[in-house]
């Protein structure tokens, strides 16, 4: 096939087109009214940099980013940490391994709207219930402060993806020969070494798969922060995603709401392209 | 005497059953909550119910327009996942064959649109939908197609390149057209992505509140938007809210039971590349 095909075109239009007026020209279209008042019908004023300013000094704007930023951190280490460690159960040669396998992956299935709703009853009246069955005070009151809505919500989330990311930390670990295990096995290494010594170098180029691919989960998670928190109590748990959306479709302020989303596709732009450019660099060094 | 091995096979399998039950005992806790009544969840939360009864699942169903809503996730997952497959694959195909600068500049442009977030673009999305009167189940289907061509044009291509040349050369010296090379040789050859893209993209879609909210009306709502609805009538109400809970998730389980190794191995697949 070449460019004077006409059965190029044909194949090529209908995803084309639809990529272009479902992504790139609403994008554009959106860009270029974040200079205007607009109400989401039509714009009467020019304001030029005026919303991308407002941006900086809107408090409600800077603690989501805050709380977001605090989220995804907490929440890489965990899930990666606890992916790593359920892979490696996982991939040990016991009879339940494959069952093992099939709950951890469960959750991440359903979606993080359900998840979340399922997870409210968890954190309100089963944490109440265990608290008060082993007498451990902190159980309580889940959900209705900050600090708890905090950990709540990273709680949900590890449980949701360490999962996934234990499913891309196997097959790196499948990767590992199994010659080399056995050999150092013979040599008397013990299971902790041959997990430091052998499978950890190897499965290193995962952790920049999974560390990119869980922040940028956290980055745009919207769905779970809406379920189980609802951004409160008083918008202290109010992440990005969720900010932008009641800019939107709570004050109805669409120009100023659209510039956060250019500022916010931005940072999750900055993230993806860090992360092309980690994988390139390590190639070539290989 | 049991060997050293053998021993340590024993506590590692006891260990990891008491995390997987860990793990499940949301599930558990969801599950034994929906048969109590109302009451019994104030007193009794942990362990099973007195008597296990179905009325709050009856009314659950009733409630939430249950069968409505399963009929109406199903039909929006299906026809989405369909087209993505039909054109995402024909897309792939013409660019994974055609050498030339532009078809290198499409496919990058297809790829650098997995960069933009959907909150980037939902707002004027939904101002243009709105205007031309999309507001509704098609153009629901529409905009799938949009967001998901990328990720799946992206995998088709990757696997179209690996089948030769010479097969699409040898059926056109026989005089068959590109669509028909296409459908009967190619397409059938890249079976193993399809199952993959079709994974992704029902797990997705099946799942999506954020963009059905948007576009629905309440009629036509899926199952995540009408669940989202029936819990804000029913807060405080759990009873009711974790039947319809447990009703919701009752469809992907029985998926993933029957296709887990397919699922886990496209999630798996899907994430690498």
């Amino acid at each position: 096939m070449n460019n004077k095909n006409l059965s190029f075109w044909l194949f090529l239009l209908p995803a084309l087109f639809a990529l272009v007026v479902v992504v790139f020209f609403p994008f554009l279209y959106g860009f270029y009214y974040t200079f205007t008042d607009w109400n989401g019908l039509r714009a009467t004023t020019f304001l030029g940099l005026d919303n991308y300013f407002a941006i900086f000094s809107d408090q409600r704007f800077i603690d989501s980013l805050v709380f977001t930023i605090k989220f995804a951190i907490t929440s890489i280490v965990i899930v990666n940490v606890l992916g790593l460690g359920l892979a490696v159960l996982v991939t040990q040669k016991i009879k339940i391994s494959n069952g093992l396998r099939t709950i951890f992956f469960m959750p991440n299935l359903i979606g993080g709207l359900i998840l979340g709703f399922i997870w409210q009853f968890i954190f309100i009246s089963g944490f109440d219930a265990v608290g008060k069955l082993f007498d451990l005070s902190f159980l309580q009151g889940w959900l209705s402060n900050a600090e708890t809505g905090f950990w709540g919500l990273v709680i949900l989330n590890v449980w949701q993806y360490a999962g996934y990311i234990m499913i891309i930390y196997i097959s790196y670990l499948q990767g590992v020969p199994q010659e080399l295990l056995e050999a150092a096995e013979i040599d008397g290494a013990s299971a902790f070494q041959r997990f430091w010594r052998i499978k950890f170098p190897l499965v290193a180029p995962a952790f920049t798969v999974s560390l990119f691919l869980t922040l940028s989960n956290a980055f745009k998670l919207y769905d779970q922060n809406l379920a189980l928190t609802n951004g409160g109590p008083y918008g202290s748990t109010e992440m990005l995603a969720m900010e932008i959306y009641n800019t939107a479709f709570s004050r109805y302020d669409m120009a100023y709401a659209q510039s956060k989303a250019v500022i916010f596709f931005i940072l999750v732009a900055v993230v993806a392209l860090t992360q092309v450019y980690v994988n390139k660099k390590r190639e070539v060094e290989l | 005497m049991i060997s050293k091995k053998r021993q340590s096979k024993i506590i590692l399998t006891i260990a990891s059953t008491i995390i997987a039950l860990i793990w499940l005992s949301p599930f558990y806790l969801m599950i034994v909550n929906a048969f109590k009544s109302k009451f019994e969840i104030f007193s009794n939360v942990l362990s099973l119910p007195s008597e296990w009864k179905f009325d709050n699942f009856v009314q659950a169903f009733i409630d939430l327009d249950f069968l409505n809503a399963l009929t109406n996730s199903f039909i929006v997952t299906f026809l989405s996942v369909l087209i993505i497959i039909v054109f995402s694959s024909m897309a792939a195909y013409a660019l994974a064959r055609n050498k030339s600068k532009l078809s290198g500049v499409f496919f990058l442009v297809f790829v650098a649109a997995m960069l933009i977030p959907f909150q980037s673009v939902m707002i004027p999305l939904i101002s243009i939908f709105g205007r031309i009167d999309l507001l509704n189940t098609s153009g629901l289907i529409f905009m799938y197609l949009g967001f998901g061509s990328s990720l799946s044009i992206f995998l088709y291509h990757g696997a179209v390149k690996g089948i030769p040349v010479s097969l699409d050369e040898a059926a056109m010296i026989d005089g068959a057209s590109r669509w028909r090379i296409f459908w009967t040789i190619i397409f059938p050859m890249l079976k193993p992505i399809t199952v993959t893209v079709m994974i992704l993209n029902v797990i997705w879609i099946w799942n999506d509140y954020l963009l059905p909210s948007l576009v629905l009306s309440q009629k036509s709502a899926t199952i995540p938007l009408r669940m989202f609805f029936f819990f804000g009538q029913y807060t405080k109400q759990w009873h009711l809210a974790l039947a319809g809970l447990t009703l919701a998730i009752i469809p992907v389980i029985v998926l993933y039971f029957f296709a887990q190794k397919h699922i886990i191995e496209g999630v798996a697949e899907g994430a690498i590349k």
